[in-house]
């Protein structure tokens, strides 16, 4: 649980991780279709469904297209992803007829480390056969980030995890620059958005790195600098983030509470 | 046609030391009796494969039961660590664990590809990542007719596939439904496969989006109820979160996991007749 901002932030009814859950929620459109990662994209990815995209399709690898659940599941594969869906689906399928094709619009994943360009590590920390930390592993995510139409990740930023260049690369992002995914063959426009807890980051045009575009309430430039493991540039049109409305924090709240 | 034989009856008759043995179930049906049941009989030197190695891999892991693990998501899911997994690949304990890590879409294709009789499988996936340069069964292949650059990965055919599924009947014909996973496919890839299973019925009633897996493509069934938890068995009962919790707190340690060994697997006669 992160806390609430402090100083002049202290009024404010939300915590940092509400507004990242909520601006994470924003970027989705109604009628899209997006892959689900768990954790803090499920927890978008349904608000939004809740809210203002109810024509969401929530595709789950455990084997669901359309799920509508009424509460944040509690794993991948709980209960009632399967109970709610338009159709269950085997795992093989979920991948070879549903991902791979291109027919999902936006693939929405966490990450453990982040680089400048939007490569994702949630494979190890440290070296490979000496592990500093062993991670999870990839799961669903590699073709998730190769073959959806783009890519949003949603991350809680500090040195830790938004570090020049990620230990392993897990999913690629942009690789080391602008036109990395064109080479490999890949189908998809890869990581189109970043969404943490201070803010929003977007790749730069002409170099894929990851530019801050937007500051949530109550954040300075100053301390996105001091949580990016690289040399921070903002956007020349950087703005500010709206505050969660009522209806906002009050739909993200009732899911959460349902959940427990 | 599969024989209808207790747990601890088809565990050893099917699970050797040495095997490489799949225990499928994607969060739903996860055969953990099975798995607890190679732990009580010792088995050792096991190749485990499983696309989520999650709790039940971690109890096998700590109790010394694997010296290989073929996996793509290794995590308490909802959760967090396994720590039995990580003191294997951190430390070594309670012996080095050899791991060859894919995709969720490789392991899938590769249960394809064993279910299928073929040799290898096809996908658009690694690329770009860092999995080829540590894992041995990723390949590159050109598309004959495109030209185009894809994935290749090995067939999985382990010695024997285990799943879990709601019921049989009495001739060993066996129903899933619900997520299903990858578990035909592991069923169908392996050399011999055990099925437990909620329970036997004289009659499989037919379900909306069933699998059927017919006897003759089995070689054994167990009726044991309850034998997914803390899994779920859609039709049955719910998945035990707050077990999954509590294994946080009995595989952090190894004298915790070691104490729950002896208590609650050594400590257990064999499950069933």
């Amino acid at each position: 649980m992160s806390a609430v901002h402090a100083g002049t932030e202290a009024e404010r009814a939300y915590t940092s991780d509400e507004m990242m859950s909520i601006a994470a929620a924003r970027a989705l459109r109604d009628d899209q279709r997006c892959f689900v990662g768990i954790g803090l994209p499920s927890t978008a990815a349904n608000l939004a469904r809740r809210s203002h995209a109810p024509n969401l399709v929530l595709i789950y690898e455990s084997g669901t297209l359309g799920s509508k659940p009424g509460r944040l599941p509690a794993s991948i594969g709980d209960g009632i992803l399967a109970e709610t869906a338009d159709a269950v689906i085997s795992v093989p399928e979920v991948f070879n007829y549903w991902l791979q094709p291109g027919r999902i619009d936006v693939g929405f994943l966490g990450a453990a480390q982040l680089d400048r360009f939007g490569n994702i590590n949630t494979t190890v920390i440290g070296d490979y056969a000496q592990p500093k930390v062993r991670l999870p592993g990839a799961g669903g995510a590699p073709e998730i980030a190769a073959s959806c139409r783009e890519v949003f990740v949603v991350v809680r930023q500090s040195r830790r995890s938004f570090v020049d260049r990620v230990d392993f690369v897990t999913s690629f992002g942009h690789g080391r620059g602008r036109g990395d995914r064109e080479r490999l063959g890949l189908r998809g426009a890869g990581p189109t958005l970043v969404i943490t807890d201070l803010g929003v980051f977007r790749p730069d045009p002409e170099t894929a790195e990851l530019v801050l575009t937007r500051l949530h309430p109550g954040v300075e430039v100053e301390q996105v600098r001091e949580a990016t493991g690289w040399e921070l540039v903002t956007s020349p049109d950087l703005s500010r983030t709206a505050e969660p409305t009522p209806e906002e924090l009050a739909a993200l709240r009732a899911l959460k509470a349902a959940s427990e | 046609m599969a024989e209808i034989v207790s747990l601890a009856e088809g565990v050893r008759r099917l699970v050797h030391d040495g095997d490489t043995v799949a225990l499928e179930g994607f969060t739903h049906l996860i055969p953990h009796a099975a798995g607890q049941e190679i732990i009580r009989q010792r088995r050792r030197e096991l190749t485990l494969v499983r696309m989520t190695p999650d709790i039940v891999y971690d109890q096998l892991i700590g109790a010394g039961c694997a010296r290989k693990l073929v996996f793509s998501w290794g995590g308490n899911p909802g959760v967090g660590s396994l720590h039995r997994f990580r003191d294997a690949v951190q430390h070594g304990w309670p012996a080095p664990l050899e791991i060859e890590e894919h995709s969720h879409a490789g392991m899938a294709n590769r249960y394809v590809a064993g279910a299928s009789g073929l040799p290898f499988a096809v996908l658009r996936g690694y690329s770009g990542t860092d999995l080829p340069e540590h894992t041995a069964t990723i390949k590159q292949i050109t598309c004959p007719f495109t030209g185009e650059r894809l994935a290749a990965v090995p067939a999985l055919n382990p010695d024997v596939g285990i799943i879990h599924a709601q019921r049989a009947d009495r001739a060993g014909n066996v129903q899933i439904w619900g997520l299903v996973g990858v578990q035909k496919e592991a069923v169908l890839a392996a050399r011999r496969s055990l099925v437990t299973v909620e329970e036997v019925v004289d009659e499989l009633e037919p379900v909306p989006g069933g699998v059927v897996l017919p006897s003759w493509a089995v070689t054994c069934v167990a009726e044991v109820p309850g034998g997914a938890h803390p899994s779920y068995a859609q039709g049955y009962y719910d998945r035990d979160n707050d077990y999954y919790e509590y294994w946080d707190s009995i595989g952090r340690n190894r004298d915790s996991f070691e104490a729950w060994l002896r208590e609650k697997v050594f400590g257990v006669e064999e499950v069933a007749t």
